[in-house]
């Protein structure tokens, strides 16, 4: 496993907004994390990263271990050597992330100039060269400019490429496609799962999109209001959801021939942190949800297949 | 940006006729007549038609201001009324004091302001940015004229640092630059932590974070760079007030400058210094806001956009 989330709980003062997350990504592999907003996805992100705290939180339980390091435990300053160089970020809105005055070109530059040791000369031919594979045309125009003078899905380009350039093995993407179009996300994503393939990185994709999940995920945790509610290899689990949860979100996905009026939302919304429910926390929204949903948290159980589950009453009943 | 400036010069000439019709109208419109001064008490009336005549004040409102804006674009600022001088060599005389005093005034607030400003953004909610906003706050309540008369009486009268006043050497400068620096300063310093802690909340900050990229350089190379545009913003409009604020400080000090003509002009009711003097008060202002224009633009490609 490059890595791997071990009973993650992440605290911000006295909230405790993200508990008991588990889930791991291999090399070549994508694992989607999906959720909506509230569910701790980008939380996650931060905690892999080693950034918690930059907004004021700290991991107050379990381990991240990539590579066989254990990256909770280190240091700041050593952490500093991971991030940029052996896993990468690639951020939620492209229209934001980049300095709006500097040019993009220098941006990717300091990439290979900080982590790889390149001179300014080496760096820039790098980023071109990296642009260029990014199908970016012009790549050495587009160096000169400055970051409003290019498209979202350019500016996404360049984000993406800020993340290769420190040549990392893990690329953390939270939400990289949410700010763009319909269009440009596909492009964006076809593009990521291609870089996973071909230079055998691992990504966590962060979502709340199950359409972008089901296009290139290899793995899907499902996490709801800071717990994981289900956790399985892609195809099986949009073929069986078993959590009434997973269910719901692939009822969100449109497809083709359906008729008006019966692509579904699901009532209600993810409950805040400080109203975080007694007992499995989906339960007010559960079509399934029993007496016992309300009183007792389902515990995480091993599937026998691959993958977790926690839900008393879950769907198909393959439970176990 | 050469069309960006060209634009910006066309623009301050509407704001040049109007600032001109303002500073004459209401020389003219105040109460108090030049010729008193002139005329020795108990003058017979011809006397003063005569003087009124010569000095051209017994023509039309609208005559006396084409005349008088006519002479000032070709660079005759009239004569003064109590010393018969040229105003222009008046002014040529003092304005180098006052220009002096105030680029090392705005050099002073400029450096100690962001300097104040960016510790108390690292320092956050602790107590040194307790102590410098305490101060801050303090400093930019007293008025200066008040504050230098504190200066001289602490260091020129009981230590004996600096002289008391005058326009002789470096250190009869310390105490006039410290006394019209110190508001700058205060103003400064507030605008840049905010606007530090601003700028290090913004997106891209935390992509620089992502990038292994180490805090110092981040504050140094991103967000200081980003925290100075509303500086900027501030010390532009910040140029003509010192100079203004000179006036009183040059007079508490009793060093030769624009400040000190002013005064001196206005009790005597000297009208064409007085209008030359606010004339070079209101270009400072101007001038100084273009100043801040061009930096911001050179400093922030986005400006230049929208300004093309």
């Amino acid at each position: 496993m490059l890595l791997s989330v071990e009973d993650l709980s992440v605290h911000i003062g006295v909230i405790n907004p993200l508990s008991d997350l588990s889930f791991g990504v291999d090399r070549g592999q994508i694992l989607g994390l999906v959720g909506e907003s509230g569910s701790g996805k980008s939380l996650t992100a931060m905690a892999v990263m080693g950034l918690l705290p930059l907004i004021g939180g700290r991991i107050s339980a379990g381990r991240i271990l990539f590579d066989g390091t254990d990256l909770a435990k280190l240091p700041e300053a050593a952490l500093r050597g991971y991030r940029g160089r052996r896993i990468a970020l690639v951020t939620q809105n492209p229209m934001t992330a980049l300095d709006p005055v500097v040019r993009v070109g220098r941006q990717v530059d300091v990439m290979g100039r900080m982590h790889l040791g390149l001179s300014a000369d080496e760096a820039r031919r790098r980023t071109i060269e990296l642009l260029t594979r990014l199908r970016i045309p012009e790549a050495q125009a587009v160096c000169e400019a400055y970051p409003h003078q290019l498209s979202g899905g350019m500016k996404q380009r360049i984000v993406i490429a800020i993340a290769l350039a420190g040549e990392p093995d893990l690329i953390v993407a939270d939400e990289p496609t949410t700010a763009l179009d319909v269009t440009v996300q596909a492009q964006i994503i076809h593009l990521l799962g291609e870089l996973v393939r071909d230079r055998g990185l691992g990504m966590l994709l962060i979502t709340h999109d199950m359409g972008v999940v089901a296009q290139v995920c290899d793995q899907v945790a499902v996490l709801y209001a800071g717990r994981l509610a289900e956790s399985r290899p892609a195809e099986a689990l949009f073929e069986h959801p078993l959590h009434p949860y997973t269910s719901a979100l692939i009822g969100c996905i449109p497809r083709d021939g359906m008729a008006p009026g019966s692509l579904h939302g699901i009532a209600g919304a993810v409950p805040s942190v400080a109203r975080y429910p007694a007992g499995c926390r989906f339960h007010p929204r559960c079509p399934r949800a029993g007496e016992i949903c309300a009183r007792q948290t389902p515990e995480l159980t091993e599937l026998t297949g691959a993958g977790r589950l926690a839900c008393h009453f879950p769907l198909e009943g393959t439970h176990g | 940006m050469i069309t960006y400036l060209t634009r910006r010069l066309l623009l301050l000439i509407p704001v040049f006729v109007a600032v001109s019709v303002v500073i004459f109208l209401i020389l003219h419109l105040i109460p108090g007549d030049p010729l008193d001064n002139l005329l020795r008490v108990g003058s017979s009336p011809e006397k003063r038609a005569e003087m009124s005549a010569r000095y051209g004040l017994d023509r039309p409102l609208v005559v006396q201001y084409g005349i008088w804006l006519g002479n000032l674009l070709q660079g005759d600022l009239g004569t003064s009324i109590a010393s018969r001088r040229p105003v222009a060599s008046l002014i040529g005389q003092a304005l180098p004091h006052s220009l002096l005093l105030g680029a090392l005034a705005l050099a002073f607030s400029t450096l100690a302001g962001v300097a104040l400003g960016v510790a108390a953004a690292i320092w956050r909610d602790r107590w040194a940015d307790r102590l410098i906003m305490g101060g801050v706050l303090l400093g930019s309540t007293l008025p200066s004229f008040w504050m230098g008369l504190l200066f001289i009486l602490a260091f020129s009268v009981q230590l004996g640092w600096f002289p008391v006043s005058g326009a002789r050497g470096w250190e009869s400068l310390v105490l006039p630059v410290l006394t019209i620096g110190l508001g700058g300063t205060a103003l400064v310093a507030r605008v840049a932590r905010v606007a530090m802690i601003d700028a290090a909340e913004r997106d891209f900050v935390l992509l620089l974070h992502a990038k292994g990229m180490p805090p110092g350089r981040i504050r140094l190379n991103h967000v200081l760079r980003h925290a100075m545009i509303p500086v900027v913003t501030i010390l532009s409009l910040r140029i003509g007030w010192i100079l203004g604020g000179a006036v009183t400080v040059e007079y508490v000090f009793a060093r030769p400058g624009l400040g000190t003509t002013l005064i001196k002009a206005l009790s005597q009711h000297d009208y064409p210094v007085v209008q030359a003097c606010l004339l070079m008060l209101a270009m400072a202002v101007m001038l100084g806001t273009l100043l801040g224009d061009v930096v911001q633009a050179l400093m922030d490609p986005r400006v230049r956009r929208e300004a093309a």
